[in-house]
């Protein structure tokens, strides 16, 4: 069971780790100056949140792998992030569409794993939720504003959902070992959370005056280490100077 | 001594000159406020010589919380204190809350609107309540932009959280 919390306290680091590094290439080329700085208080909850669970995936695996091991020394093959946390940043509108589906999704999750068995991953995802909170009543007014606005704004968000949409569905997949995690209680149970983040999405899209895609076109290999190949040059990005500098500091 | 300051645990075994070095140490952004006003320090023990102190992080991301522990470690060596560890806390999560009054009268007169439930942002500039969101994230990721509609003023709010 500990080696299958550590799988798990990995992959949900991998998801914040991903996001956060997305998120932060929009520093300094945010749309206006607040926006800007938003963006960059995002991507700072997401990696701090991935610093916490790859602290504690570490600890668990007990192979004496730090948090920053565990982020600068891993190829794509070893990180387990869903593949909607790597998609690349795209134009403003592609970033907050998944964003906003992120945080739609995000929100009840951490709310229930902060009931999880796991002291650490309860007290890490109490900590998140608050900030899920903040970022998905920020990504809805996005939603509705770019829906909602101008005619180019309403064609490119629609777009952008519609792009995004063939990777939402890992977000309710459920793999072997989070399965047993949860019927332990110390995962959730995903599935579960599908029909109740559609009916809020599909609602805000409404509100927004868009249509809610209805491909069920499904892209997944995440969990796995399968991954788009958008992954490999985000890694090269983060872990330059590790890879060329192994061990330095600042 | 606000309602906040009551939940801080500090034994009573602690030396008076460890509590004093102790709230000493402020906020980096926002150096008005010392952690005790923020409620970042949670407590203080004695394990047997070792002072061992608990703090609570702000938000997961703040980059200011390495600084605090920084600041910890040289307040307590600058008080001669020979053996101590500092250990963080998650759980429970933070909580502006916990936010002495005393704190959020310092971070009032610094400029900052403080954090206050059920009711409205007020203009630490002219006190008026006619105020307006501009950004959901300010300069740090516990604050928010405001500005004021009387006094035209831009200014900062601690948000709730």
């Amino acid at each position: 069971m500990k080696n299958e919390t550590a799988k798990f306290a990995l992959a949900l680091g991998d998801d914040a780790l991903t996001m956060g590094q997305r998120l932060s290439e929009w520093i300094s080329n945010g749309p206006f100056l607040e926006e800007d700085i938003a963006l960059a208080n995002v991507a700072l909850d997401f990696v701090g949140r991935a610093r916490m669970f790859l602290g504690y995936a570490g600890e668990l695996e007990g192979a004496g792998r730090s948090e920053d091991d565990l982020a600068f020394q891993r190829d794509c093959r070893e990180f387990s992030n869903l593949l909607i946390f790597e998609l690349p940043i795209g134009d403003f509108a592609n970033t907050m569409a998944r964003q906003y589906l992120v945080d739609a999704f995000e929100v009840p999750y951490f709310e229930a794993l902060s009931d999880s068995a796991d002291e650490t991953i309860a007290a890490i995802a109490a900590k998140t939720v608050k900030e899920c909170r903040y970022h998905l009543r920020r990504s809805r007014d996005w939603i509705l504003r770019l829906g909602d606005g101008t005619e180019e704004s309403h064609q490119r968000v629609q777009i952008a959902f519609d792009e995004v949409w063939p990777f939402v569905a890992e977000l309710f997949e459920m793999p072997d070992y989070e399965s047993r995690l949860f019927d332990a209680g110390i995962a959730v149970d995903r599935k579960a959370l599908n029909s109740g983040w559609e009916q809020v999405v599909r609602e805000t899209l409404q509100e927004a005056t868009l249509s809610m895609p209805e491909s069920d076109h499904a892209i997944r290999g995440g969990r796995e280490g399968v991954h788009t190949e958008h992954l490999g040059f985000l890694l090269s990005d983060l872990q330059f100077m590790q890879r060329a500098y192994p061990g330095l500091q600042w | 001594m606000g309602e906040a300051a009551a939940n801080i645990q500090i034994e009573p075994q602690v030396p008076a000159s460890v509590v004093e070095a102790l709230e000493g140490v402020v906020d980096p952004e926002i150096p008005v406020l010392t952690i005790r006003d923020l409620g970042v320090l949670r407590g203080v023990r004695m394990e047997d010589v070792c002072v061992v102190v608990t703090i609570t992080p702000t938000y997961s991301g703040c980059p200011a919380m390495v600084e605090i522990q920084d600041n910890i470690d040289k307040a307590l060596r600058d008080a001669g204190v020979e053996s101590f560890r500092i250990e963080t806390r998650l759980a429970p999560a933070w909580t502006t809350d916990w936010m002495s009054e005393t704190g959020k009268r310092k971070l009032e007169e610094y400029g900052i609107a403080p954090p206050r439930r059920n009711s409205e942002v007020g203009c630490p500039q002219c006190g008026s309540a006619n105020t307006k969101l501009v950004s959901q994230f300010g300069s740090t990721a516990c604050k928010a932009l405001y500005q004021c509609n009387a006094c035209l003023e831009p200014f900062d709010h601690f948000k709730c959280h």
